[in-house]
């Protein structure tokens, strides 16, 4: 009995079995938790760290990092909102937010690749340099959206789900099939493996981590322009943090630090547990400051439950 | 019963039985030789007998104790000890410290200096070790720092000794140092397991013999009196190897690649050589004398200062393996470790990566088409895997070696095949398998150029041998002109001789 049980924790699928527990215990001791009202109210509060961790996943399984995507989200949220209102066209202002996004990632990409700078370092001066952008194009403060159609973006409902879950979910997919069915997303692991003998293998790998941190640019920059159209307006201080929720998620859904194995499923589970721990909480009325206690503890057993499996899987 | 006994040893790992029903005895004071191919199960007994893996079934006793591990250091304090091919000393700290890590004689947290170097000395005194005990481990050759793992062994005051291929990485004269106190451990009846690919230092050295084939027990000799080395052989593999090299002749066609002037950061000066279509090119040399580093450049994997290559008389214009590749020119490394299989990805990933372009549409991979090339090399190169998504970590040696092969050969238009090392570390019965193969490319037109530090192996399949020795090329023999004495001579600088390396 115990080693069927140890055989389903420890396997491929051991994260999804615990997620599905843990959402069926929650369900039935938590009231009001499985509710139309409540599920959705979950989902769009895991739109931005699950966006955003979808690219994460490629750059931890390409064995990088990148701490600036909480200051990418902020500033191109900024930019969509001035932008729009400059131009007075909002699809300029998406367009200006996506590009600029996606050229901060690029730097990063080239520094890192090219300049063979620290992931960690490079990431984490660029991480203040666009925020510090972000509060001198606002001088500190708070922008306002002018056109109503902006909020329509994250108001707006397909089929009774809001449209930022839509595009989590197109977004998880997108990126699901680029990793398991593209050359892509196959270099991408092959690099986390083993970065020289990939090398060696003829991939590219200077151009697959400039790319890895180009898209983690532009996909911040979607979870940007989201964020501003749900609080109404682009705020220099937006998404303080954000790169440590979207990286606790990853590891919570079984994407390796060391490099050289993720999964989508597993990220997805990784969001998930995150969102719903939180919003349990909130439910139970219990403190934000507990809340703080309980996340880190989930990440600290989610490690340890992976270092088990490594182990249980020979590897290492 | 034997002062150390092995009884009914059975380990398993997810899809290979590393050893079932292993059973056999060590007398005290006895050399205990323990022989076997690659995946053989010799480094399962030995990690089991360390402490460092748990045995599914059977125990180990000493005298007549039986012995439960939870850990290493249970082991340690049981006596048993295990020197690993890698060294475990902290090179920052002095041979007197490694040897005291862990019992640092101190008062008050703090160390009696002059305690510990009079414990360490007489210590290694009575042991017979002649080692400066206040040089750091970072100072030391490999030799003398194999010697210190071993004085760790005599300062814990080991029953059993376990050496892991010791002589991997020495000289013939280190080795003569290492044996000369292996024979005097024994004299003091410790019990000491000798693991080791080379037969004439098992023959020399050893008491007794246990020889391990799949896991299981192929042969176990309570004395080396009238056994050969043939006999020793064959119970390795389990059947005769009459000629493992196979050699057949072939006719070389055109100049397939031709490298000129090559030189780089590690190879100063510049350096040509050509390989025809059909031809097999041997590279050989002491450590360090630019061979791999040459192929390094061919295959563009380090920058090149100048020089050009060409291909079929085209020329290879970027100098990076991605492009390289493309024309046509591939390498195996000699670290396939570092530089070749990709841990933590399955076999398939192994083999597709870097062919798997040619499968694709817009990026998208063909899924049907990646498993078919995955399993027709998995069958042709004879990987023995109970499947194509087993992480290649799992694999022995000779099995890597071989997916690494497949990945290459499952490139389209491949027409130089550079291989350094090509059987090191690999068992009797894969080399032949990997000689064969490369017979068979050889014949389909394909150049092939071999980098290898044993000289029977180049001698044995190479048409055509190329001597390096201090950067630069120094003879050349075809092989009707192969001649042991004078390839050694070619390969050796001006001040060493020919005995220094023969080992």
């Amino acid at each position: 009995m115990t080693d069927q049980l140890k055989k389903i924790l420890l396997g491929e699928q051991g994260l999804v079995v615990i997620f599905i527990v843990a959402f069926a215990l929650v369900s039935l001791l938590v009231p009001n938790f499985l509710t139309d009202r409540n599920m959705l109210g979950l989902l769009q509060s895991v739109v931005t760290v699950g966006i955003v961790a979808c690219t994460m996943m490629f750059c931890l399984a390409a064995r990088d990092f990148d701490l600036s995507v909480g200051s990418i989200v902020a500033f191109a949220g900024m930019v969509a909102v001035m932008a729009s209102n400059y131009t007075g066209s909002i699809l300029l202002g998406l367009l200006a937010a996506i590009a600029c996004g996606g050229f901060v990632g690029f730097i990063n990409g080239v520094v890192i690749a090219k300049f063979r700078i620290n992931a960690l370092i490079t990431t984490l001066a660029t991480m203040q340099i666009v925020r510090g952008l972000a509060l001198i194009a606002s001088d500190g403060r708070a922008v306002g959206i002018n056109s109503p159609d902006f909020y329509q973006l994250a108001l707006s409902k397909l089929l009774g789900i809001p449209t930022p879950v839509w595009v989590l979910a197109v977004l998880f997919c997108v990126f699901g099939f680029i990793l398991n069915r593209t050359v892509f997303g196959k270099n991408t692991l092959a690099i986390g493996g083993n970065p020289e003998a990939s090398r060696l293998a003829g991939v590219n790998v200077d151009r697959t981590r400039i790319w890895i941190f180009a898209l983690q640019g532009v996909v911040c920059g979607i979870a940007g322009i989201l964020l501003a159209s749900r609080i109404t307006s682009g705020q220099p201080n937006a998404a303080v943090g954000l790169e440590l929720s979207v990286i606790s998620a990853c590891v919570l859904g079984g994407v390796s630090l060391a490099g050289g194995r993720a999964t989508m499923s597993g990220v997805i589970v990784g969001v998930l547990i995150m969102g719903i721990a939180e919003n349990a909480m909130n439910l139970l009325n219990i403190p934000a400051f507990y809340q703080y206690i309980v996340r880190g503890v989930i990440l600290l057993l989610a490690v340890l439950l992976d270092n088990l499996r490594s182990s249980a899987l020979g590897r290492r | 019963m034997s002062f150390l006994d092995f009884s009914r040893i059975t380990k398993a790992y997810p899809g290979v039985k590393a050893l079932s029903g292993v059973s056999f005895g060590v007398d005290k004071g006895a050399v205990h030789g323990l022989m076997g191919e690659n995946g053989a199960g010799k480094s399962t007994l030995i990690k089991i007998l360390s402490g460092d893996q748990h045995a599914d079934d059977g125990e180990i006793r000493i005298d007549g104790k039986v012995q439960a591990y939870s850990s290493t250091r249970d082991a340690f304090d049981n006596g048993v000890i295990v020197i690993h091919q890698e060294l475990q000393l902290v090179p920052e700290l002095t041979v007197a410290e490694n040897l005291s890590l862990g019992r640092f004689p101190a008062r008050a947290g703090i160390i009696a200096g002059r305690q510990m170097l009079e414990d360490v000395g007489a210590k290694l005194k009575s042991a017979g070790i002649d080692i400066d005990i206040s040089r750091k481990v970072k100072t030391l050759s490999i030799g003398e720092r194999q010697m210190v793992e071993i004085a760790k062994a005599i300062m814990l005051d080991a029953r059993v000794i376990a050496l892991d291929e010791p002589t991997s990485s020495l000289s013939s004269r280190e080795s003569e140092i290492l044996f000369a106190l292996i024979d005097r451990l024994r004299g003091e009846g410790k019990v000491i397991i000798y693991v080791s690919h080379r037969l004439d230092e098992v023959f020399r050295l050893c008491d007794s013999l246990t020889v391990l084939r799949d896991g299981k027990l192929a042969a176990h000799h309570t004395s080396l009196k009238g056994v050969t080395r043939d006999q020793v052989v064959a119970e390795m593999v389990g059947r005769e190897i009459s000629d493992i090299w196979g050699f057949r002749p072939r006719k070389a066609g055109d100049i397939r690649l031709k490298a000129e002037g090559l030189s780089g950061a590690k190879l100063k000066t510049p350096a040509s050589f050509e390989a025809r279509a059909g031809e097999i090119v041997g590279f050989f040399g002491l450590i360090g004398a630019g061979r791999s580093e040459l192929m390094r450049l061919v295959f563009g994997a380090d920058p090149r200062f100048g020089g050009s290559v060409t291909v079929d008389g085209k020329l290879v214009h970027a100098a990076d393996p991605h492009d390289t590749i493309r024309a046509g020119i591939v390498l195996c490394s000699e670290d396939r470790k570092h530089d070749g299989i990709i841990q933590g990805r399955s076999i398939e990933e192994n083999i597709n990566i870097s062919s798997r372009r040619h499968h694709t549409s817009f990026g998208v991979l063909n899924r049907a088409s990646e498993i078919a090339t995955a399993e027709t090399f998995i069958k042709k190169l004879k990987v023995r895997t109970p499947s194509r998504k087993q992480d290649i970590i799992n694999l022995s040696g000779g099995n890597q070696q071989k997916v690494i092969l497949g990945r290459w050969l499952s490139e389209q238009g491949v027409r130089v095949l550079i291989i350094d090392e090509p059987t090191r570390g690999i068992d009797v019965g894969a080399k032949a398998e990997i000689y064969e193969l490369l017979y068979q490319l050889a014949e389909d037109g394909m150049a092939i150029v071999v980098v290898s530090s044993e000289l029977p192996e180049v001698m044995g399949i190479c048409d055509r041998i190329l001597v390096m020795c201090g950067g630069r090329v120094s003879a050349e023999f075809s092989r009707d002109q192969f001649a042991e004495k004078a390839i050694l001579a070619a390969a050796l600088p001006d001040t060493k001789t020919p005995d220094a390396i023969a080992s």
